[in-house]
């Protein structure tokens, strides 16, 4: 760990960290990227380890997406996000990426940073000045840009665990191999209504994971088809979607709308 | 560009090779011989790359060779056991599948198919059909359909069911 972080002071912008490779390889490939040195920080033990508390999660920077869809841990601890990584990209992207590379290159069109955002994980990134932690919200900054320091390296990503009566949806439409808009969604639902606001958060349409404003959504009755319409116009409302590939602007937006009804959906029925 | 020496188990014997740093798995394999791995898409979208690196499917077409050294590599021409001197190999229960099912027609993506169903059946011997095309999502076939591509790893799975 000490070298890692020396060679990453020492080459500075002439050296990426290369862990699963499954986007630096390919934009190297491409010819988009080019780095002198690479630095594995994959042989780090310390980076390798999922460990739960009562109510922390953490999850090591090498982490790939295989492991957490089968860690006996993250099944225990927060069952949405195993779901979540079972369902990210393919197979072979599984084995190699890692959670922690994801967020660090941060494409737009990703999986965990709606649910993180929604939770409140946060970075812990370590520099030979030190270590510091930040929200995911405020770690991705922009469409592949991070608040990631030149000498620094994501070493693990902690999820706070939420009560065992929070309840949790994340749902996803893709037309691609990414995809192309997700929500996610965590709230307390006691006797039909949000117990506070709930937690709402939109990724892969803008160019950061968007939070809904939902503090008018405290006590809100969860079965009235007013609170879903308000719901959804509350989450258009929130994203600035541009036209591309996966679909015009005004068809993200509309898109946007009828999937945040499908988490209302999915957190109604789920259990806790 | 700096080289160095790698040790690997491919398919089933040691090897020692020296590898430059940015050469690709699916080169070096290919380079040996092993030519059954195809490049297609290149960006780890298609499959038809698909090896197993201590048993895990990964797309060589994107992994670095240098990643071999000290694991265990598995392409399609580990699958067939060799069998008596004179006697043909005995296929592997999923290259038996592939073709009493007609899972194939230009073949090109087949060795990726099988390794990735290698790997599901591995770890979950005996899978339902959802299962199948959950792992297989990432392998294409321009050719099939798929259909007989499910059933042709179900029947594998069958197959060494009844295996003694
Ligand atoms: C075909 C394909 C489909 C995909 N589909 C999806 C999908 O559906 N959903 C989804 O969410 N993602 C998807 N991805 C993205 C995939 O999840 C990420 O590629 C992967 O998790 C990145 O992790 P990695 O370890 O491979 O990162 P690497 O490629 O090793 O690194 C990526 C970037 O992060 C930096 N980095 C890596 N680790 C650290 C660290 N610890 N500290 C600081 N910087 C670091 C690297 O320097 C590099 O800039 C897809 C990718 C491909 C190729």
């Amino acid at each position: 760990m000490a070298d890692a972080v020396s060679l990453r002071q020492r080459y500075g912008e002439d050296a990426a960290i290369y862990a699963g490779g499954t986007e630096l390889l390919l934009a190297m490939k491409l010819g988009i990227a080019r780095w002198p040195h690479l630095i594995d920080i994959k042989p780090i033990d310390q980076l390798r380890r999922v460990a739960a508390t009562k109510d922390l999660l953490r999850i090591g920077a090498t982490v790939t997406h295989w492991e957490l869809e089968r860690d006996p841990v993250v099944a225990k601890a927060l069952p949405a996000l195993a779901r979540l990584e079972a369902n990210v990209a393919n197979i072979r992207v599984r084995a190699a990426g890692t959670l922690a590379g994801n967020l660090a290159f941060a494409e737009p069109h990703a999986d965990p940073p709606a649910l993180l955002v929604a939770l409140g994980a946060r970075v812990v990134l370590e520099s030979a000045a030190g270590s510091r932690t930040l929200l995911v919200g405020e770690f991705i900054t922009g469409m592949y840009q991070t608040a990631l320091g030149p000498g620094e390296l994501i070493v693990a990503i902690e999820i706070p665990l939420p009560a065992r009566d929070v309840r949790m949806a994340y749902v996803k439409f893709k037309v691609l191999e990414r995809p192309s808009l997700a929500v996610a969604a965590v709230a307390t639902i006691r006797d039909g209504r949000f117990v506070g606001a709930p937690s709402v958060v939109i990724g892969a349409v803008d160019e950061v994971p968007r939070a809904v404003p939902t503090a008018d959504f405290a006590s809100a009755d969860v079965r009235d088809p007013r609170t879903a319409e308000a719901l959804a116009e509350a989450a258009r409302a929130a994203v600035d979607p541009s036209d591309d590939l996966a679909g015009s602007a005004d068809y993200k937006r509309h898109l946007v709308g009828v999937f945040v009804q499908r988490a209302l959906g999915s957190l109604i029925a789920g259990a806790a | 560009m700096a080289r160095r020496e790698i040790g690997l188990r491919l398919n089933g014997s040691n090897r020692r090779i020296e590898v430059e740093d940015q050469v690709l798995l699916i080169d070096l394999v290919r380079s040996l011989g092993l030519v059954g791995t195809k490049l297609s898409c290149d960006t780890q979208v298609c499959g038809a790359c698909t090896v197993l690196l201590d048993g895990r499917p990964v797309s060589s077409c994107t992994t670095l060779a240098i990643e071999a050294d000290g694991r265990a590599v598995e392409t399609i021409e580990g699958l067939a056991d060799a069998g008596a001197p004179g006697r043909a190999p005995k296929l592997h229960p999923l290259q038996q599948a592939f073709i009493d099912r007609f899972a194939f027609q230009c073949g090109y993506c087949t060795p990726g198919m099988i390794m990735a169903a290698k790997a599901l059946l591995d770890e979950r011997p005996h899978p339902d059909a959802a299962a199948i095309q959950h792992w297989m999502e990432g392998n294409i076939c321009r050719c099939t359909g798929y259909q007989t591509i499910v059933e042709a790893v179900l029947d594998a799975a069958d197959r060494s069911r009844r295996l003694p």
